[in-house]
């Protein structure tokens, strides 16, 4: 059971919070409608997955209702870094995004 | 046709006293008027605002609340906040806020028959609370004048701890009103619980 | 009732004055307060108490401790009744009841243990490879199996006791309160840290309980006491840690009126209560355990660890046997064999080293004789020893020839497994001690201390230093300072002489099938080496293949000893062969404990609207919809369900029903950027609503599918108010605060459920208007107030909000007043509405309505899959501007124009309903296989049609109109044909709803 540090409230129990998968993937501009299918469909449906450091996103669903990113490693599940939306950290090496099959999103 | 009737959602609870000497003292706070309060913290005019409608001086700390003798003001969000006030405030508690804050900035929301409050003390009541609810509530970490949105049992809450006795506020939404209540009750039987009637 | 035979004349620390009956297996004995189980039968001289799990051999009482693998009892009888519990951690009481498990007729006469006989029969493996063929055999096996196998009973009753979950939080959590655990945690309680001390006995002291006077015992109490004064310091006894997870979480169960048995335990108490710790630091002092040696009939009854058979004899005061044979690879196995001669027994040790040194030297000076370089290599006994065979051992391991000693009691070390694991469920990792042959923690993977015997630590003086420095650290850690010195506690154990690593007695493949490892699972060196043997040769194919420590005990005993062997065989180390991972829990935990209070009416909130009582009064039956509590319909005397449905259904067609909404979700929209979220979010264009218009909407995910629709309406310039479907309140106000949050931050909207602030009322029939006339000052009319428009007003004297929208295709108004009116608000209606005969009903009748008029509900007409396309939906997708999912819409795959969509089903026989989810084919087998084409959504008898109707999804379904399909039923029922139709069956051109 984590321990998660909401940047508001402070350390909650993982049961306030809501897990909202990986961090930083921005709704391309315009909705995609000058997207290739593989391009839309990679920001729909391709996320990363590592084993190791992993930036993504939480909620504190039953506390104060904020969304907030943080690193995580996945392996050893400690919080690295925890940063409100709109924040840009120093953030760890982390492996990249892949690419979509057919060239990069936009 | 019937005179309306204004029913809390916890009219017809029984009371229960244990027969252990009681280490609970649990009461059903009677209706207040509440709203949730939307708005920017770093705008003075937002905040002159509150203080003049509640006296209150708005807490932008996370998780505290500010308190007079007759309104409280709950912190819950980073722009949100819970405005307790007596009965009689009724849905005035939110026309003079809306009147007086304005509608393009900030957001006003009555919440009155939403929430219910049950009032919980005693030398046992934290340990009834950490039946149900993971924060840390010793007093060195959580002390009169601290709140805050979180779980017990299975219903989300509003804890505000009024005074060192201690005295717990929860505030829960009525629909869990019924469920929670009875928990309280059934997880205080270890300590005994006494019922006030108001 | 039998004598206390075995019991000492003095000493222990039991109250003789209190003495305690209790019966096993049916026969009653005597023993006293302050025994355990195990203590009080072998007080009276019993030690048969088991049967071994696969061969039946009786087994005897083996530790003292939560290691033990044998002396599983059933306690009590009936709904109290608990399976598998260890002798040795059941204190006694007065009344109690146990008997033994595994044994078929009784213990004694075991007619399964023919098993034994059979053991060459039965090798590791033997089940995976017999029992596979036949395969369709497999069935009367599995039953023969279970029952020969099987360990205790679950009570059948339901449990009649309370068992509670209680958070604790702390800033140093000290776990075993021996003499380390009593160190760390008066360093770290002195500098007024939280500190949480957990321990499994009654008493804290640990080992220190083996001496009852001394300075020891006298260290011991001031310690006890200095905690107790502490106000931050919490001692938890009769308490075990049984699992550590990520971020310092722990889960201890403490017994609170357990032990007492169910005879004195108090109603309002728990009988257990599950402890969920969070801490800053984590200091375990979870001391070692004592191993086992392999040798012949290693398992009889009377042949016990050696320190077990010290702690009988200190801390119970009762001696297991009168002439013993200890056998040891070490040191410690010397002062109970000193004990016990002291106390008048003979003895003897056979010491596998050549060079045993001082100890041994003490112990002859007792009068006790040791055998160095000498192992015991059989016990001879039926149900108990009466001798064992010992030889000389050469360098080269060969045994010399066997001579007999009688005796009553064997005492065996094999030296000792530093308990890590809590460690290792921590994810630290351990490390290979090749000195001391065992398993110490390595790198901790979280603010984890170990410390004393846990961490391969020996020596008194030793131990206490490094668990004060521990103490102090994790209190420094957590902020605090002011340890104060460590203690010195002179321990009289001079210096201790090497061990040697001893697994197994060399003998014969014949022997070695007797030589057991895992006691409880019946695992012998002869398995392990097979299991070599047959190349399973890593210690995790060496689990599975044996079952080497996947018993209760999880192979607290077996699984080093198992693993060294391994090694040996292979000729390699300890560490090649791997490690294992030990996970939670680490005693088996009661059920009741995990549960604690979610049973019964707390096992979920039952959500209740306001009017939830009258509905009540009513004789409403209700339905789970999500938490919520919601009339499903309201039979009146002599109705069953269909008739009250069919009978609602009519009345809101035909008069005037009433309908309970407030479950709806409802969430509060302002702010002057509310329209531009709208139009993001909806599919359709939200611009120009005006105030005091209602409309439809439709939300997609990014992937194009439907999540959720309802009605919003414009309440004033900067303010909206929008429903959502009951079940997805939440998760929509949460959807819409995910994109105003992370990616529209510049929107200047404020979203808030407003849910529970309102009760609504819904009336819908020809005779709503009449109905709602009499009892608001709003104007009625169809041009003042149209339909998806909504009005402020009173209804029976309360500001209501009065929305005319409609989900039943009935000229309809769905009234909204502050949650507190919503009773008098109901009372109100039932009560002017008689004259109209107005109707109560439930969510059954709304379901039929407005399958009736082709409505859908979200999450049983679509389930994630499905588009607004495939719904006949197009009318509402706008095509002149973006919103979330639009893109998706024309992916190839949500492009494709022959995807499931959704159609009305007309059965052959009007009175036949289809069931709902019944697949749908269009060429109809003898049998399955058939190509499904999709399946029935909603499915319904429309009173109002005299017939049945449905929706489905059909692939390619819009150009099916008119084809008959087939719906087979494989678990029963005709196979039903039906004719594909469009979605609306009642007032297609909505003139009702208008009017």
């Amino acid at each position: 059971m984590f321990l998660i540090e909401c940047p508001w409230c402070g350390p909650r129990d993982e049961t306030e919070f809501s897990y909202g998968g990986e961090a930083h993937i921005a709704r391309p501009v315009g909705g995609g409608h000058d997207m290739t299918n593989a391009e839309w469909g990679h920001y729909v449906f391709h996320r990363t997955n590592p084993k190791g450091l992993h930036r993504e996103r939480w909620v504190h669903s039953h506390g104060c209702r904020r969304w907030f990113n943080v690193v995580r490693d996945t392996v050893s599940h400690e919080f690295l870094l925890i940063y409100k939306p709109g924040e840009k950290p120093d953030l760890p090496a982390l492996p990249k995004s892949p690419e979509p099959p057919d060239g990069p999103g936009r | 046709m019937a005179e309306p009737r204004r029913l809390s959602s916890l009219a017809d609870e029984p009371a229960h006293v244990a027969a252990v000497e009681a280490g609970i003292v649990m009461r059903q706070a009677p209706l207040h008027a509440m709203v949730t309060l939307r708005g920017n913290a770093g705008d003075p005019v937002f905040l002159s605002g509150v203080r003049e409608i509640t006296g209150c001086d708005i807490p932008t700390d996370p998780c505290r609340a500010a308190m007079t003798t007759d309104h409280a003001v709950l912190w819950m969000g980073p722009d949100e906040w819970l405005v307790v006030a007596p009965p009689e405030a009724g849905t005035d508690l939110r026309q003079r806020l809306r009147d007086r804050l304005g509608d393009d900035r900030t957001a006003v929301v009555d919440v009155g028959d939403a929430l219910a409050i049950i009032s919980v003390g005693g030398p046992r009541a934290r340990d009834l609370l950490a039946k149900g609810c993971t924060l840390d509530l010793h007093p060195r970490t959580f002390r009169p004048g601290h709140c805050a949105n979180t779980l017990l049992a299975k219903a989300q809450v509003t804890l505000h701890q009024v005074d060192a006795a201690p005295t717990f506020s929860v505030f829960v939404s009525r629909s869990f009103a019924v469920y929670l209540w009875r928990w309280m009750l059934d997880a205080g039987l270890e300590y005994g619980v006494q019922v006030l009637q108001d | 009732m039998s004598r206390q035979s075995f019991r000492l004349e003095g000493g222990g620390r039991i109250d003789r004055a209190r003495a305690l009956g209790f019966t096993f297996n049916g026969k009653r004995y005597q023993g006293y307060a302050g025994d355990t189980l195990a203590s009080a039968l072998l007080a009276n001289g019993v030690h048969l108490v088991g049967r071994s799990f696969k061969y039946h051999r009786p087994r005897g009482i083996l530790t003292a401790g939560v290691e033990e693998p044998n002396a599983l009892v059933q306690l009590e009888t009936g709904a109290h009744s608990q399976p598998n519990i260890r002798a040795t951690q059941i204190e006694l009481y007065d009344g109690l009841t146990a008997t033994s498990i595994n044994a078929w007729p009784n213990v004694k006469w075991d007619l399964m243990a023919v098993n034994n006989r059979l053991g060459r029969l039965l090798p590791a493996g033997f089940y995976y490879k017999t029992f596979m063929w036949p395969r369709s055999w497999w069935m009367t096996y599995e039953k023969a199996i279970r029952r020969a196998a099987g360990l205790g009973r679950a009570p059948e009753a339901a449990d009649p006791d309370r068992y509670e979950r209680q958070n604790i939080h702390c800033d140093v959590l000290v776990v075993g309160g021996g003499p380390a655990g009593l160190a760390t945690a008066l360093a770290a309680g002195r500098t007024g840290a939280r500190v949480v001390l957990v321990d499994q006995l009654p008493e804290l002291g640990g080992s220190l309980l083996d001496e009852s006077a001394g300075t020891g015992e006298a260290w011991r109490q001031s310690a006890v006491a200095e905690l107790a004064a502490m106000d931050e310091v919490t001692c938890l006894t009769r308490t075990v840690v049984t699992g550590y997870f990520d971020h310092n979480f722990l889960i201890a169960c403490e017994s609170v009126t357990d032990h007492l048995g169910h005879t004195g335990a108090q109603p309002h108490l728990p009988r257990l209560k599950l402890w969920r710790i969070r801490a800053g630091q984590v200091v375990l002092a979870t001391g070692a355990f004592e191993r086992a040696i392999g040798f012949k009939g290693n398992d009889l009854p009377g042949v016990m660890l050696a320190g077990a058979i010290g702690t009988y004899h200190a801390r119970y005061a009762v001696t297991p046997g009168r002439e013993a044979v200890f056998f040891t690879n070490n040191d410690t196995a010397y002062a109970p064999a000193m004990a016990m001669a002291a106390g008048g027994a003979r003895v003897k040790v056979a010491d596998v080293r050549t060079e045993p040194g001082a100890v041994a030297d003490r112990a002859r000076a007792v009068g006790i004789e040791v055998l160095p370089g000498h192992a015991v290599v059989s016990a001879a006994g039926h149900r108990k020893v009466r001798g064992v065979m010992v030889a000389s051992l050469g360098a080269e391991g060969q045994v010399g020839d066997p001579r007999y000693l009688r005796c009553d009691l064997v005492g065996m070390s094999g030296g000792w497994s530093p308990a890590v694991h809590l460690f290792s469920q921590s994810g630290g990792k351990l490390a290979w001690r090749a000195a001391d042959a065992c398993f110490i923690p390595g790198v901790p993977a979280q603010t984890t201390r170990v410390v004393g015997r846990a961490n391969g630590t020996i020596g008194l003086s030793a131990l206490m230093a490094e668990a004060h420095a521990a103490g102090a650290d994790a209190a420094k850690d957590a902020g605090f300072s002011g340890s104060g010195d460590a203690p010195t506690l002179e321990s009289d154990q001079p210096e201790q002489a090497p061990l040697q690593p001893f697994w197994s007695v060399p003998a014969k493949p014949k022997s070695e099938r007797k030589h057991f490892v895992d006691f409880q699972n019946d695992v012998t060196v002869g398995d392990v080496r097979l299991a070599n043997r047959e190349g399973y040769r890593s210690v995790e194919h060496l689990k599975r293949y044996t079952t080497l420590g996947m018993g209760t005990d999880q192979g607290k005993l077996g699984n080093v000893p198992g693993l060294a062997l391994l090694a040996e065989m292979q000729g390699v180390t300890v560490p090649e062969v791997g490690t294992t991972t030990f996970r939670a829990p680490f005693t088996p935990l009661n059920f009741g404990a995990m549960a604690g209070r979610d049973v019964g009416e707390f096992m979920d909130p039952a959500r209740r609207t306001p009017m939830h009582d009258l509905h009540d009064e009513a004789g409403a039956v209700f339905e789970d919809v999500g938490q919520w509590k919601r009339p499903f319909y309201y039979p009146q005397p002599g109705e069953g369900k269909d008739e009250a449905v069919n009978r609602e259904c009519r009345a809101v067609r035909n008069a005037v029903g009433m309908l309970d909404a407030t479950t709806l979700g409802k969430i509060d929209l302002q702010g002057p950027d509310v329209p531009a979220l709208l139009n993001r979010i909806y599919t359709n264009a939200w611009s120009k609503l005006e105030v005091g218009r209602s409309r439809y909407g439709l939300m997609l995910g990014e992937d194009g599918m439907v999540i959720d629709d309802g009605v919003t309406s414009r309440l004033g310039e900067n303010h909206f108010l929008m429903t959502t479907t009951t079940g997805n309140a939440a998760r929509i106000l949460g959807w819409l605060e995910e994109w105003l949050q992370t990616e529209w931050p510049e929107l200047k909207v404020y979203a808030n459920s407003v849910t529970e602030q309102y009760a609504v009322a819904v009336i819908a029939g020809p005779k709503a208007r009449d109905l709602l006339g009499e009892v608001t000052d709003l104007d009625l009319s169809a041009d003042e107030f149209p339909f998806m428009s909504w009005r402020e007003g009173t209804v029976a004297g309360i500001p209501a909000r009065v929305f005319r929208i409609s989900f039943s295709g009935e000229l309809s108004y769905e009234i909204n007043v502050p949650a507190n009116h919503g009773a008098a608000l109901w009372g109100a209606l039932m009560e002017t509405g008689e004259k109209h005969g107005i109707t109560p009903y439930g969510t059954e009748a709304m379901h039929v309505l407005r399958a009736e008029k082709g409505y859908i509900i979200v999450g049983q007409d679509t389930d994630g899959t499905v588009t607004p396309l495939d719904l006949g939906m197009d009318w509402i997708v706008s095509k002149n501007k973006d919103f979330l999912g639009k893109r998706s819409l024309t992916r190839e795959d949500t492009a494709r124009t022959d995807r499931k969509q959704l159609v009305g089903l007309l059965t052959d026989d009007p009175q036949a309903v289809l069931p709902e989810g019944g697949q749908v084919v269009e060429e109809l087998q003898d049998r399955p296989p058939m190509t499904m084409i999709g399946h029935v959504t909603s499915s319904y008898y429309s009173a109002n049609l005299g017939r049945s109707i449905a929706l489905a999804l059909i692939k390619d379904g819009r150009q099916r109109m008119g084809d008959t399909l087939h719906i087979p039923q494989p678990l029963g029922g005709p196979t039903l044909s039906a004719t594909v139709t469009e979605t609306v069956f009642i007032d297609p051109d909505g003139s009702r709803l208008n009017g």
